[in-house]
């Protein structure tokens, strides 16, 4: 998703020179292009995300459109107050970009893991959250909603992806529904490839569910949430996140807001901080977000065979 | 935008007196740091700051008493609305609002503006826009990390249109500031991260003018402005509390007839 990032970016600032693209000192072998198509445009401004979000601020005052590339954890936390104070409070189109949501960074350990993220920018108002499952989302997104006049934060995945159920849309404050049945499962970005698998293995026994892509997290999908879970057994929300403040809780606040009697079970990261680290597939095989944990999590509604 | 309407005189003696009535009005303290910056505003919105293309940033945002003061004595707010001051529902607050005629940026999280002012003049330049950025900051903001990311930016990228004004008053929330984090060496510190620097009489506004004149290619420029929390008032000269205090109907009387 770095490089349809980066490739996108680059295709719009060729038509829009209010894009600027600011790195906390990281990006290597992914952002060079950019620099080589609009060095005027580009700035490293060093290890130094919380002059970046504020510099960023002060730049989109002036008419630009800044995005601030960094690793998930340090792109969304270390200039937080910058930007609750600069961004957000001015309303300004000042672009986080995190790298990495949830275990993408594996092994290099907790303090690169981005597990609330989401849940810091949703309690800020009227900031744009996207988190696109496949690299047709990204460029989707990014071509129709990179002017906003509101601040976003992009959480992108760092490999490539692509879901051909899909076909590249993106919808501003709406669901991609994939399929139908009386189970949904509610994902986001690179949860969607397992949700998609469990679909594909509960198909094959017979089981039809469907698979609904919350890529825009904020503007919150919540009319689709309600139309689709209305009249339904059951719903699984699947994040690479704290079960807290992200996806599911955006679900369980809609159900409960509206008066829903959906049964819901969250999937999210429940390992106390720091316990242990690894790769992304062994950090979410011990969380339940695997194939086999979003089985059982689906089991635990009741309305499939143990 | 804030900016200084030339065929306007302002007068340090006005400001104060409004500072002092208005504090006394709101029952809000504060004052000592109003006081220190007062005769810094007046040298920059007395024809320094062009409202047309320059951008003001108070970034130590309590002490915005004394901007409002200004904005009041420029026209650009009324009278009747700086008697808002700390009421309710109102856009004058002890920390200023960008929805406020001219404020730019809300402040008020301290050493959050040279980094703004560094992104203005980054933008302005990325843009080929005139007008420079002028920063004003408390000494005890120099204690935040931030501060000097943007100061290393700034050298780093030879933003000459970005201006800081330290307001040097040497005192911070509990303590002295020599005493809580000494940086009587903050000229030298700058210099070398690839600004230049001058020292100035804080209170003299000919003075802060002629240093606020002064621009250096490649360079950004960062005036010291050695002042005294308080000044104009004996008793709140170099006073801790009156970074704090409202004043009574007594200490009311006399700040008034000090200031004249």
């Amino acid at each position: 998703m770095r490089k349809q990032f980066v490739s996108t970016l680059i295709d719009i600032a060729n038509h829009d020179d209010r894009v600027v693209l600011l790195t906390a000192d990281l990006g290597f072998m992914v952002l060079e292009p950019f620099a080589e198509h609009h060095p005027d445009r580009f700035f490293n401004v060093g290890v130094a995300e919380a002059n970046m979000m504020s510099l960023a601020a002060g730049m989109a005052n002036e008419g630009l459109i800044p995005f601030c590339y960094s690793i998930a954890t340090f792109a969304s936390m270390r200039g937080y107050e910058q930007f609750r104070n600069g961004a957000v409070l001015h309303q300004l189109p000042v672009r986080i970009v995190g790298i990495g949501g949830g275990f993408a960074y594996g092994t290099a350990g907790p303090t690169h893991h981005a597990l609330e993220d989401i849940a810091l920018m949703r309690v800020q108002p009227g900031v744009g959250i996207i988190a696109p499952a496949d690299d047709g989302q990204v460029d989707r997104a990014l071509r129709d909603h990179y002017a906003r006049p509101q601040p976003m934060y992009l959480r992108l995945a760092k490999e490539t992806a692509s879901h051909p159920e899909l076909d590249g849309r993106f919808r501003w404050g709406r669901l991609e529904v994939i399929g139908d049945g009386d189970i949904v499962i509610v994902a986001i970005g690179s949860m969607t490839g397992v949700a998609l698998e469990v679909r594909r293995q509960l198909q094959a026994a017979g089981i039809q569910t469907a698979v609904a892509v919350a890529a825009s997290i904020a503007p919150a999908p919540t009319d689709d949430l309600v139309a689709l879970l209305s009249s339904k057994g059951a719903c699984i929300t699947l994040e690479d996140h704290r079960p807290i403040g992200g996806l599911g809780s955006l679900v369980a606040e809609t159900i409960a807001d509206h008066g829903m009697g959906v049964r819901l079970v969250r999937c999210g990261v429940t390992d106390p901080t720091g316990e242990t680290t690894g790769s992304e597939e062994y950090l979410r095989r011990r969380n339940g977000l695997d194939v086999n944990g979003v089985m059982a999590a689906v089991r635990r509604t009741g309305l499939v065979p143990a | 935008m804030a900016g200084g309407n030339t065929t306007q005189t302002l007068s340090s003696v006005r400001v104060r007196r409004l500072i002092i009535e208005q504090s006394k009005r709101a029952h809000v303290g504060h004052i000592g740091s109003a006081l220190s910056i007062a005769d810094i505003l007046v040298a920059l919105f007395s024809g320094t700051v062009d409202a047309e293309t320059d951008v003001f940033i108070l970034s130590k945002g309590h002490a915005a008493l004394a901007l409002y003061c200004v904005l009041a004595e420029l026209g650009m707010i009324s009278h009747e609305q700086l008697d808002t001051y700390c009421g309710d529902d109102t856009q004058l607050g002890v920390h200023p609002d960008h929805t406020l005629a001219g404020i730019t940026f809300s402040t008020g999280s301290l050493g959050h503006g040279p980094s703004l002012g560094a992104g203005v003049a980054l933008a302005k330049r990325i843009a080929g826009k005139p007008g420079r950025v002028f920063v004003l900051m408390s000494d005890a903001e120099l204690n935040e990390g931030s501060v000097w990311e943007a100061v290393m930016f700034a050298g780093h990228h030879k933003l000459d249109n970005l201006t800081v004004i330290l307001d040097n008053n040497g005192q911070q929330a509990l303590a002295p500031t020599a005493e809580v984090i000494n940086l009587s060496g903050v000229d030298r510190l700058v210099q070398t991260l690839g600004w230049e620097s001058l020292r100035v009489d804080g209170h003299n506004v000919d003075a802060l003018t002629a240093a606020l004149a002064a621009q250096i290619p490649g360079r950004p420029l960062f005036v010291i402005a050695d002042t005294v929390a308080g000044k104009g008032v004996s008793f709140m000269e170099r006073q801790v509390k009156w970074h704090y205090l409202p004043v009574d109907d007594e200490q009311f009387a006399q700040a008034m007839g000090e200031i004249g």
